[in-house]
């Protein structure tokens, strides 16, 4: 009996048996819990996975694949103009953090070959803060001025921690760069209106599908809800249309999804999520199955969902069990989370901010757990405060820091970084509240 | 051939490393694999985009996982 390597399975057996044993089953709180986070999960499923979620893979994954990430790493470089490394740095992490893990040895090559310490300060916080799937997913399920916030508060306030960094680093010996960075290839097989006009199509569509339905019943934003399925399918033709003339797929494929989600649409016309679906179907069968750019789009999209979704599904179950939903609780009573994150005090975006920084998030579980938070009474400038320090950083990503820049440098990031989420929590509060 | 494939350990790290050694195999050619996911290392040969395929010491790929058929062309 190998008790060196056996103690290991012990420990596991004794931990499940005593989760087993002491499980509080029976007492309403947890069994309520429970529920609430198979109801949350439902309720995901089918609000936001389909309309949402599934657009948002595709833009994600034709970010990675048509954007020349070359072009961008120009502006980074060592001979770059200072004041555009910044603005790009901190714009250029929806572009080229398209991995999660590609964020720090970008960071650290920024720092020692490229732009130096102030733009690649930027980047690393805006990186994580600016991914595109997140800012989607917060727009859709906290609302639009939260995600449009989140944003530009990413953007902003990266530029001043870039800034405020290389102030206060001013004297360091610049380390002499080891070696000469090496750029991807960049060819770009299409002139860039294409490129953005092919994008623009599919934000078009993302944002008319998702098109909320206002208080009001009048005005211009219950006009475009009134309309908005004819919107999308418009963005959707000229997309169509742009699949084969730019990106080479084949007319009589394109074409016959077209014509199924015509006709679907016509058959049903009170379930529009019937032909949307059936358009992304389409969508997959014939960009998965090409040989050139499309296929690597695809092959792209698909890393992307098959790295999220899970993720997503676990994070949702967590903030259902702790958190629960719009008028039930979950296991933390909310009397708790109103009090410590509650209101717009500098306490409790401070709070929020601190917790934000040191907790680590999964890409998007953040997006859940705040709904779950403030549905329990956080206030939302604290809200704002945890999403811009949250998943910027966490204890496991200032330890990798500290390896490449140091224990001064990576004190004062994370100090700045929390200072800048606790005010920018205070002033959304003000406005916004 | 001295291989290095650079990355700090996700998903299209291993992926390179599992293609590329694929693709050594079938063309019969001995070589050696070393994965680096220390940055240092990794930006002593310039990369910046990670994953990165270096060959012999020449940085061939950076920043995506080639098809077999373009690594076939990289092995050469």
């Amino acid at each position: 009996m190998n008790w060196k390597i056996e103690y290991k399975n012990l420990l596991l057996i004794l931990a499940g048996f005593l989760a087993c044993y002491f499980l509080p089953i029976g007492i309403p709180r947890f069994d309520n819990a429970i529920l609430e986070a198979f109801h949350l999960v439902k309720w995901y499923a089918e609000e936001h996975v389909l309309l949402c979620l599934i657009p948002a893979f595709f833009i994600a994954g034709a970010i990675g694949v048509f954007i020349s990430q070359a072009a961008i790493l120009k502006y980074l470089g060592p001979q770059a103009n200072r004041v555009l490394a910044y603005g790009v740095a901190s714009v250029s992490g929806t572009i080229l953090a398209v991995c999660s893990c590609t964020i720090l040895p970008l960071f650290a090559g920024i720092y020692r070959m490229g732009a130096g310490l102030g733009p690649a300060a930027a980047f690393l916080y805006a990186g994580p803060a600016i991914n595109v799937l997140a800012i989607i997913l917060t727009a859709r399920i906290l609302g639009p001025e939260m995600g449009i916030a989140r944003a530009v508060g990413a953007v902003f306030f990266s530029v001043i921690i870039g800034l405020l960094m290389a102030f206060f680093f001013r004297n360091e010996e610049k380390t002499e760069a080891a070696a000469q960075m090496v750029m991807p290839e960049g060819e770009a097989p299409r002139p860039l209106w294409q490129t953005s006009v092919y994008f623009a199509a599919m934000i078009g569509i993302l944002v008319f599908a998702n098109w909320g339905k206002p208080a009001e019943s009048t005005g211009l934003w219950a006009a475009v809800f009134q309309a908005k399925w004819w919107i999308t399918s418009g963005f959707a033709l000229a997309f169509g249309v742009m699949l084969v003339a730019w990106f080479g797929l084949r007319f009589w494929q394109v074409t016959v999804t077209a014509v199924a989600v015509a006709g679907l649409a016509l058959a049903f016309p009170d379930n529009p999520l019937i032909p949307f679906t059936a358009g992304f179907i389409g969508l997959s069968l014939f960009t998965s199955t090409d040989q050139g750019e499309a296929g690597a789009w695809f092959a792209s999209s698909w890393t992307f969902a098959k790295q999220i979704l899970p993720l997503l599904l676990f994070g949702v179950l967590v903030a259902g069990l702790l958190l629960g939903r719009v008028g039930h609780e979950g296991i933390i009573p909310s009397e708790w989370v109103a009090w410590a994150v509650g209101g717009n005090s500098l306490a409790a975006n401070f709070f929020a901010s601190f917790a934000g920084a040191f907790m680590y998030f999964a890409t998007l579980t953040e997006v859940p757990i705040l709904q779950g938070l403030i549905d329990n009474g956080m206030g939302k400038g604290p809200a704002l405060a945890l999403l811009l320090a949250g998943p910027a950083l966490s204890l496991p990503s200032m330890l990798v820091i500290n390896s490449v820049i140091g224990l001064k440098k990576t004190a004062v990031f994370v100090v700045l970084v929390v200072v800048m989420a606790t005010c920018s929590g205070v002033l959304y509060g003000m406005l916004f509240g | 051939m001295k291989i290095h494939v650079l990355g700090p350990g996700c998903a299209k790290c291993t992926q390179l490393a599992e293609s590329v050694a694929a693709v050594a195999t079938e063309l019969g050619i001995d070589y050696e694999l070393e994965k680096v996911t220390d940055f240092n290392k990794i930006m002593a040969f310039g990369v910046m985009m990670t994953p990165g395929l270096v060959v012999d010491d020449k940085v061939k790929c950076v920043g995506k996982v080639p098809t077999s058929s373009e690594l076939k062309e990289m092995l050469k």
